[in-house]
């Protein structure tokens, strides 16, 4: 593989990583409101507020405070949560773990029936099959994922007892956590009950959170394939008796695979980021909520955190989606040669 | 493919439809999560929900009124001079950790929190001082079974502090052991034991089975955070959960039409006020103030934006509070009578005033911005022109305490039930100093101060409701607020859930629930 485009990416992102710390730790001080008045409440008096203030440091010049945090966040140490004491990033880890979870089955129900309505929609042109995919695309991607989540409880969970409307797992299963990922640690323990339990949990939230991207991704999918099925060696593929389904997935999809892999990198990072309402509405704990609840209370440790690990993980994303296209198509890695 | 589509389908299938909560265990589903679980240091609704399963007091308020019982002290007496309190503790009582409760645990748990020397002291940080133990002194362990109090002034509220979630009794080796990790592994002697904390998601509690008082009847509690308001709702109605706590008022009118829910009211210990800066030169005038209170019509804003979850106030505390002054003639709706008054009062109709509106909304405060449109309406025709005027909630409330504003909107839940609560912190002459003034009204009303403050220094209840009375009439009659409502604590369970207590501030544990 290309080492240099990799060590020249890794670079890149030390410089994102800056300057995201730099404009996260100073608009967060913008924000008007007094940490400590919000902390101690209505009825706090002049004593207790500066003695806390005192205590959050908040009274040091702003580049100091900086200085200070950048300092402890290199030794790993991103400060105690202002609003429960415990160490930041033990707040973050599970609930980061949870996210990725649910990001992760959404992505794969978005990918896979995206693509498949993609490829159906691009094939069938103008059949009813494209109309009824691209008309469900466009529903999709306008549904407000808030309404789609309230109607599906509604649905399953109220009116047919289908589903189980919130959280992770049913909390009378006693499942020891080693990955923090339900449905791994239900499997290292043989627990298929509990895995099941966890599955059927996952499936509205996972769903909801899906719609936009898998809405995005078919009408990307669709267009990328129209464009290569007109191409002459996939009449040349025809012509030499090739059986439809391999023209149709090795080589046509094959092919139109580059614009999707960009797509599905963006909206990797949009999932982690936008589940905020999912996470809400179906009572997920995970980071979303937290940063949304951090925000809320001024709690500037845990959101810088949370901010950060973004950051980091969208320039991941971004890096992968590099690899892979250096890998999908030879053109782009001999040109980084 | 077919064959990993047909798997696919056949987990789907498989999958367990949802359970019904089992019927000796109680699911509680309310919008946020706790903070943390030492009660002492905790200052948010959430966190004393749960706490109050896990710790008692002294003494406890009951479990539907306001007033002060014996809990884990079985008496208690006050000396002569009214500077020493003297408690009878309950022996056999042990803690959820097998060790006994005696004086020694009660000195702990209180001296951490005012003895800057004591070895816990820096373990947490004690935000509400002012409302729990501030006026005491000394505590002294007389033996193993009596302790007692010496306070540095005769201070009769003392003993409804004692009552609030503030002053709980924690094990004296949990605080060893866990330092200023305590409110993660809260240890008490109540009915219930903490099992577990998934943050933002749920806290487990279990029967203490060598609970002292009342047998609690459920085996286990889950309190689970459900932070949409139309999620709990669904939950609420699809039986996921038993309890359903912080309904906006269309969702409780549609509990109420439920025939498998039930909706349980309480009068509320708060207020919601607008508080009129009796410290500039144009509202210094008591008819001017009083031309404020005839113009607003308390009832309209009760129906449209508390929605009839309330109902008028016309003192500063509410009548589920001792002393209740129920003789003052509230002022109506008479906006003819407030045009009279500020003619009067040659109040100069071409200034300007500004309506200061919360930020945030609150219990006692639902919907602060329409209420400012609507009081703004109503001073307006009248003559009196406001603007209306917004910060954010931090900001709002410095600047509240310094005087800063014409007209401002506050509430206060007095968590206690003592008068002295509302009349002392909001109303007296002491609490008008700026900055940090709790009395935004910034009235300096001497009478009236000197009534509150020896009532402070008075144990016979006859009396101090006498000295109350007349400190009401006072503020009724001198209008340095717009009382506005006191709101109803509302309670929304499944009719399978029995005697489910409703105290006034909405606080309660649980031991004497039931399912069926």
């Amino acid at each position: 593989m290309n080492v240099s485009l990799i060590l020249r990416r890794l670079l890149q992102l030390i410089l994102i990583v800056a300057g995201v710390s730099v404009v996260v730790f100073f608009m967060l001080r913008m924000i008007p409101g007094d940490p400590a008045q919000l902390l101690l409440g209505e009825l706090a008096s002049p004593d207790e507020l500066a003695s806390l203030r005192d205590q959050l440091g908040l009274n040091r010049p702003l580049p100091v405070q900086y200085w200070i945090f950048v300092k402890n966040m290199l030794m790993g140490d991103f400060g105690n949560s202002v609003r429960t004491g415990t160490p930041v990033i033990q707040e973050i880890i599970p609930r980061f773990i949870a996210t990725i979870e649910l990001s992760a089955v959404g992505m794969l129900i978005a990918t896979v029936f995206g693509i498949l309505a993609g490829v159906l929609s691009a094939v069938y042109k103008n059949s009813i099959i494209d109309y009824t995919a691209m008309l469900s695309a466009l529903v999709g991607v306008s549904i407000p994922v808030f309404w789609l989540g309230l109607m599906l409880i509604y649905l399953f969970a109220v009116h047919f007892h289908l589903l189980p409307m919130m959280g992770r797992m049913d909390l009378a299963l006693d499942i020891k956590p080693i990955t923090g990922f339900v449905l791994v640690d239900s499997l290292i323990h043989m627990d298929f009950s509990a895995f099941r339990d966890g599955l059927s949990h996952l499936i509205m939230p996972a769903f909801t959170l899906s719609t936009i991207p898998m809405a995005i991704i078919a009408r990307i999918t669709r267009s990328s394939m129209l464009e290569v099925l007109n191409q002459d060696y996939i009449r040349t593929a025809r012509a030499k008796g090739m059986e439809e389904r391999v023209v149709i997935f090795r080589h046509a999809l094959g092919n139109a695979f580059l614009p999707i892999v960009t797509v599905l990198g963006i909206n990797m990072g949009l999932l982690l980021g936008g589940a905020v309402l999912t996470e809400t509405i179906f009572s997920w704990p995970g980071l979303g909520r937290f940063v949304v609840d951090s925000l809320m209370g001024r709690d500037y440790n845990a959101v810088q955190a949370c901010i950060l690990i973004f950051a980091v993980l969208m320039a991941f994303i971004n890096l992968t989606v590099d690899l892979i296209y250096a890998f999908l198509d030879p053109r782009i890695r001999v040109n980084e040669d | 493919m077919r064959k990993y589509l047909s798997v696919l389908f056949a987990v789907l299938i498989l999958v367990p439809s949802i359970s019904m909560a089992a019927s000796d265990t109680l699911m509680w589903g309310r919008g946020g999560d706790s903070v943390m679980l030492d009660l002492a240091q905790a200052t948010d609704g959430e966190s004393i929900k749960a706490g109050i399963q896990i710790f008692e007091n002294l003494v406890k308020f009951g479990d539907n009124s306001m007033d002060v019982e014996p809990q884990l002290a079985e008496s208690w007496k006050v000396s002569e001079d009214g500077l020493i309190w003297t408690f009878y503790l309950r022996k056999g009582v042990k803690f959820h950790d097998g060790t006994d409760f005696n004086s020694k645990a009660v000195y702990d748990s209180f001296a951490r929190i005012i003895n800057k020397d004591h070895p816990f002291n820096g373990y947490g940080k004690w935000k509400y001082l002012s409302l729990s133990l501030k006026y005491v002194t000394n505590i002294k362990i007389i033996d193993d079974y009596t302790i007692s109090l010496s306070t540095k002034m005769p201070y009769a509220p003392l003993i409804n502090n004692l009552a609030l979630w503030l002053c709980p009794i924690l094990s004296p080796k949990a605080m060893a052991e866990y330092k200023d990790q305590i409110g993660m592994h809260p240890v008490g002697t109540g009915p219930f034991k903490f099992v577990e904390w998934v943050k933002d998601d749920h806290i487990i509690l279990v029967r203490n089975e060598d609970y002292w008082g009342r047998k609690p009847k459920l085996k286990k509690i889950v309190i689970k955070s459900i932070p949409e308001p139309s999620t709990r709702l669904m939950a609420l109605q699809s039986g996921a959960i038993d309890i359903a706590d912080d309904l906006d008022p269309d969702s409780i009118s549609l509990v109420k039409k439920d025939k498998n829910l039930v909706v349980k009211e309480n009068a509320s210990v708060n207020v919601g006020y607008i508080a009129i800066n009796t410290s500039k030169p144009y509202l210094s005038d008591p008819r001017v103030r009083q031309a404020i209170n005839y113009a607003v019509d308390k009832n309209i804003l009760i129906q449209t934006l508390f929605q009839g979850l309330a109902i008028p106030a016309k003192n500063p505390f509410a009548p589920s509070i001792w002393s209740y002054n129920d003789d003052i003639t509230p002022y109506g709706y008479d906006p003819e009578k407030a045009k009279k008054l500020l003619q009067e009062a040659g109040f100069d109709a071409t200034r300007e005033i500004e309506l200061w509106a919360m930020p945030v909304s609150r219990a006692y405060m639902p919907d602060p911005v329409k209420t400012a449109e609507l009081i703004q309406a109503y001073l307006a025709a009248v003559g009196i022109k406001c603007k209306i005027v917004r910060f954010d909630w931090g900001t709002y409330l410095k600047k509240t305490a310094n005087g800063e504003h014409d007209l401002c909107m506050l509430g206060w839940l007095g968590g206690n039930a003592d008068p002295d609560n509302f009349l002392y912190g909001l109303l007296s002459a002491d609490t008008a100093q700026t900055p940090g003034a709790s009395n935004v009204a910034i009235w300096k009303n001497v009478e009236f101060t000197d009534l509150v403050k020896n009532a402070q220094k008075t144990f016979d209840k006859a009396e101090r409701t006498g000295y109350y009375k007349k400190a009401q009439v006072i503020a009724h009659d001198q209008a340095p607020w717009v009382p506005i409502a006191h709101t109803k604590v509302v309670r929304c369970f499944n009719k399978s859930v029995h005697d489910i207590p409703l105290r006034p501030n909405g606080l309660n544990s649980f031991e004497m629930v039931w399912k069926k």
